[in-house]
């Protein structure tokens, strides 16, 4: 389907589902503003955000892209309100580096607060442009007029729409930020009861996802991929492959080998002749999952202190020291990338599911050597990405395919055993914590050194990012990872401790060197370091016998921190707790980017000493997202990512040997199932004066702490490298000398 | 040789071997959109269609298979009057996805779960739903639509 959502899939309001959000990202609601918000200033003209039809019926564009987390519907209900026009007439045209305004990525929680505010600013403005239009028509001032599901309406009751007033030149202006949005108050949608537009279609089988779109003449192409990374193809006998029913072509740059066929099957089985044909040749470093800390220990990193406090507090007179480790982990998106490319009358237009349409064109544009210009990317929906997964990089293959066709569209489609083996992976951590504890056992020293890859390789404009450009003839080299600087941070993003320790140093060691692709997974370092640390403070509680709330609350001052960890802990019955055999409960805590949401996870989970499985019996998410104007997104969003996360923590390694990765299937990369999903409580914590805060990846590190906690208070021993698998628990757990603590 | 094939209440002829595999029929000659590609390996649910009722993984049976079976994708799920099924509109009052690539395997193995058992505990309802994997995490969500689609189907 096109990336425009037809009007009739746009349903209203009513089922007791709230959608909403707050507008406040840096502008004060309800005032004007001399300086454009951002994407507005960037965006200046009007129309290149909203168009309204001789219908009266409008367009909103958006650079913003949909990955499943509701962000067209919540543009939708800010545009609705501040044009007073009812949601079903909105059509949305989405991520078209052609006709979309450019909204950089669509990452980073970033979408309520800059685009929201963007669209909010111009909305506003192309109202007051129709009303002065229709004060002129009507000869009356525009303050007796009044606006209403798209119709004005004069005093007198005489009535003009919107499609009359739209007509010709009238939005073709640049914004000035001198109209005042809405207040709080006058909203009709944001706020309010509105279900997702994009759903209906996906339900009904509609065409709903890039992978639904046939356009006349498609062809199917199928790449084949090294079988470890650094692997050069050497030769290939392609006369089986080139002569198969249906093929249309094989292409080969380089290593980078595809072929091209009428049907998919074709194309399939095509791209399997080819597989066995081909000899590849090279060497990968020696490391697999099971030596990887080690080998990032060894490695050249570029060390930083990003992080150092000198507060006076007395010496510490005990130091403990603890070893926290993640293995790699997979996006795991459930539908593989794909992209559909045409080259056209010199233009290449590629249909792709990719979060950064903006800066992959021009990555796209390089590897093809033709001008930025002659390259346009249109988003349209695939499965979710959770981060940066192959939608780029199979959008590059589409590409490369499509120029050996000229006029003819290509759709590549990753295989399963592709996405698993070939998407950037979330990079494996070591983190090493050091607390020195004054004589009441409370921390006064804080150390932390953390080992890991880089968390971002995106396209960002560079060919070298591409997976097919590294591999062509004439090859791209990849470029140094761009560093992800304060106050978000990548591999240490989240290293800081939300805690009020009086002495802290924060170093990380970036390792650039990777033996298999990395980039931006949800949350990037945070999982892992909010696992380390309120692991830590897990264990610290333990040697002061304190409880693990009541430590945590000594050491934090932040009172919006302290009230969700209490309502959450309230809310699971932490106090009440009662302990059955096998059984445990932990806490987790943190506030994403130190800048975001606030959110506190307490789960109770049960140990069998039989089988060494984990049961998650319950668990309670308190989330502090600022101005709650979006409860069940929010709830949505906070309690999927839980649930990713206690999938990724208890179940989840990519296993990989030699360049080449073992992980290759579901069945060798198991992920949460629909039995294995404990009942999940969210608690939203309002405070609707306060300023919008990101949460699309805020419970990731709390849940892993809070099931390691779980699962280290039902064994009586601490695990501290995961994931938690039954043979790692079942071996600490027959290990276990050390007595259980009182908490 | 045209093969014959029961879709969707319909006997169609598709260009096809009796080897290809009905999930790619489905997508590209008969252009349903519901079923969807996600392993080709019968390990994740995408693909789901129900054959003669029964919940199966398009990705791997190959038409020789499917001869004199009446196949349902999602694409011609309806309510027995022929409006919206209540499990679609059990699935819109839940809000039960977030990126929805899940859906369509999940629906049609509720489908034939709420036919053979039209008030599935909990429980019942993850069991059935154990063979398709869901990455969002709107797995909780899912399982309330299916219950709330019993209900409505028994008019409770
Ligand atoms: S695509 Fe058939 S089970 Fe995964
Ligand atoms: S909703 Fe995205 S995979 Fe289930």
């Amino acid at each position: 389907m096109s990336p425009m959502l037809s009007r009739r899939n746009l349903l209203q309001a009513g089922s007791g589902i709230v959608v909403g959000l707050s507008l406040s990202g840096g502008q004060v609601v309800g005032q004007t503003t001399d300086r454009l918000p951002a994407y507005l200033a960037n965006n200046p003209r009007l129309d290149a955000w909203l168009r309204i039809d001789a219908n009266g019926d409008a367009t909103l564009f958006t650079g913003k892209v949909e990955l499943g987390q509701g962000v067209l519907t919540a543009l939708v209900q800010i545009a609705a309100d501040e044009l007073d026009l009812p949601i079903e007439r909105f059509g949305v045209v989405s991520g078209d580096t052609r006709i979309s305004p450019d909204e950089g990525p669509t990452a980073g929680s970033l979408s309520m607060p800059e685009s929201g505010t963007a669209i909010q600013f111009a909305a506003a403005e192309v109202r007051h442009i129709l009303l002065d239009a229709a004060a002129r028509r009507l000869n009356v001032p525009m303050s007796v007029l009044r606006t209403t599901d798209g119709v004005v309406t004069s005093p007198d009751g005489r009535k003009i729409t919107y499609g009359d007033l739209a007509g010709g030149e009238v939005l073709r202006r640049e914004a000035t930020g001198r109209r005042a949005p809405k207040p709080a108050a006058s909203r009709r949608h944001v706020g309010h009861s509105v279900q997702r537009i994009d759903l209906p279609a996906k339900f009904q089988g509609e065409p709903a996802f890039l992978q639904d779109e046939r356009p006349e003449g498609l062809l199917h192409g199928r790449v084949v991929r090294p079988p470890f990374a650094g692997a050069r193809l050497v030769g290939v006998s392609d006369s089986q492959a080139a002569g198969m029913p249906g093929v249309v072509k094989v292409v080969r740059d380089g290593s980078f080998l595809a072929v091209i066929a009428s049907d998919e099957r074709q194309a399939m089985l095509a791209r399997d002749a080819l597989e066995r044909a081909a000899r590849w040749e090279g060497e990968a470093p020696e490391v697999s999952h099971e030596t990887i800390h080690e080998w990032l220990k060894s490695r050249p990193s570029d060390d930083s202190r990003i992080f150092s406090k000198t507060d006076p507090a007395p010496a510490a007179e005990r130091v403990h020291e603890a070893t926290y480790r993640r293995p790699f982990l997979m996006h795991g998106s459930i539908g593989p990338s794909a992209a559909i490319a045409l080259l056209d009358a010199g233009e290449y237009v590629i249909t792709t599911h990719s979060q950064t349409v903006f800066s992959t064109a021009p990555a796209i544009a390089q590897m093809l050597g033709v001008p930025v210009a002659s390259v346009r990317l249109r988003h349209a929906p695939g499965s979710g990405c959770y981060g940066h997964n192959g939608a780029d990089d199979v959008a590059a293959d589409a590409a490369l395919l499509a120029r050996s066709v000229p006029g003819r569209p290509v759709r590549v489609q990753w295989e399963r055993r592709d996405e698993h083996a070939w998407e950037p992976l979330g990079s494996a951590m070591q983190i090493e914590l050091r607390a020195g504890v004054d004589r009441n056992g409370d921390i006064v020293d804080w150390r932390c050194d953390l080992w890991s890859m880089p968390h971002s390789t995106r396209p960002g404009g560079e060919a070298g990012n591409l997976f097919a450009a590294q591999t062509l003839a004439q090859p791209f080299a990849a470029p140094p990872a761009r560093a992800i600087p304060a106050p978000s941070y990548g591999p240490d993003r989240n290293a800081i401790p939300a805690y009020d320790f009086s002495r802290q140093e924060i170093t990380t060691h970036l390792v650039r060197d990777t033996p298999v692709r990395v980039s931006a997974l949800r949350s990037l370092g945070a999982h892992a370091n909010v696992f380390a640390i309120e692991s830590f403070i897990d264990e610290l509680a333990l040697a002061a016998a304190a409880d693990p709330v009541a430590y945590r609350l000594r050491h934090l001052s932040d009172p919006r921190a302290i009230e969700t960890i209490r309502r959450t802990a309230q809310s699971f019955g932490w106090d009440g707790f009662v302990r059955a055999p096998g059984r445990g409960r932990g806490i987790g805590f943190a506030r994403y980017k130190n800048l975001a949401a606030y959110c506190a996870v307490c789960m109770e989970a049960e140990f069998s000493a039989d089988s060494g499985v984990v049961t998650i019996v319950r668990a309670t998410v308190g989330v502090d997202a600022g101005a709650v104007v979006n409860p069940d997104g929010l709830r949505n969003q906070i309690e999927g990512g839980l649930l990713q996360s206690i999938s990724w923590t208890l179940k989840e390694e990519v296993r990989f040997a030699s360049g080449r990765v073992l992980s290759d299937s579901w069945a060798a990369y198991p992920i949460l199932k629909f039995s294995e999903a404990p009942p999940v409580d969210v608690v939203v914590i309002d405070h609707p004066d306060a300023p919008f805060l990101g949460a699309g990846e805020a419970s990731q590190g709390p849940a892993a702490a809070a099931l390691g906690n779980a699962v280290s208070d039902a064994l009586g021993v601490r695990v501290r490298s995961l994931p938690l698998t039954p043979d790692r628990l079942r071996a600490a757990a027959s290990g276990a000398i050390a007595p259980r603590g009182k908490h | 040789m045209p093969v014959s094939l029961d879709i969707d209440g319909e006997v169609v002829d598709v260009e096809a071997s009796q080897d290809d595999l009905l999930l790619w029929v489905l997508r590209n000659a008969l252009r349903k959109n519901g079923p969807k590609y996600g392993c080709g390996a019968a390990q994740c649910g995408a693909c789901t269609v129900l054959a003669n009722g029964i919940p199966i993984r398009s990705c791997v049976f190959p038409l020789s298979a499917l001869a004199d079976k009446k196949i349902e994708t999602l694409d011609g799920l309806r309510a027995p009057d022929g409006g919206v099924h209540a499990l679609q509109a059990a699935f819109i009052l839940e809000q039960a996805a977030q990126c929805g690539y899940c859906s369509a395997g999940v629906i049609m193995t509720a489908a034939a779960l709420l036919r053979a058992n039209p008030a599935p505990s909990d429980q019942r309802v993850r069991q059935a739903l154990d063979g398709n994997l869901c990455r969002c995490g709107s797995h909780n969500r899912v399982v309330r639509a299916v219950l709330r689609a019993a209900d409505m189907m028994a008019g409770r």
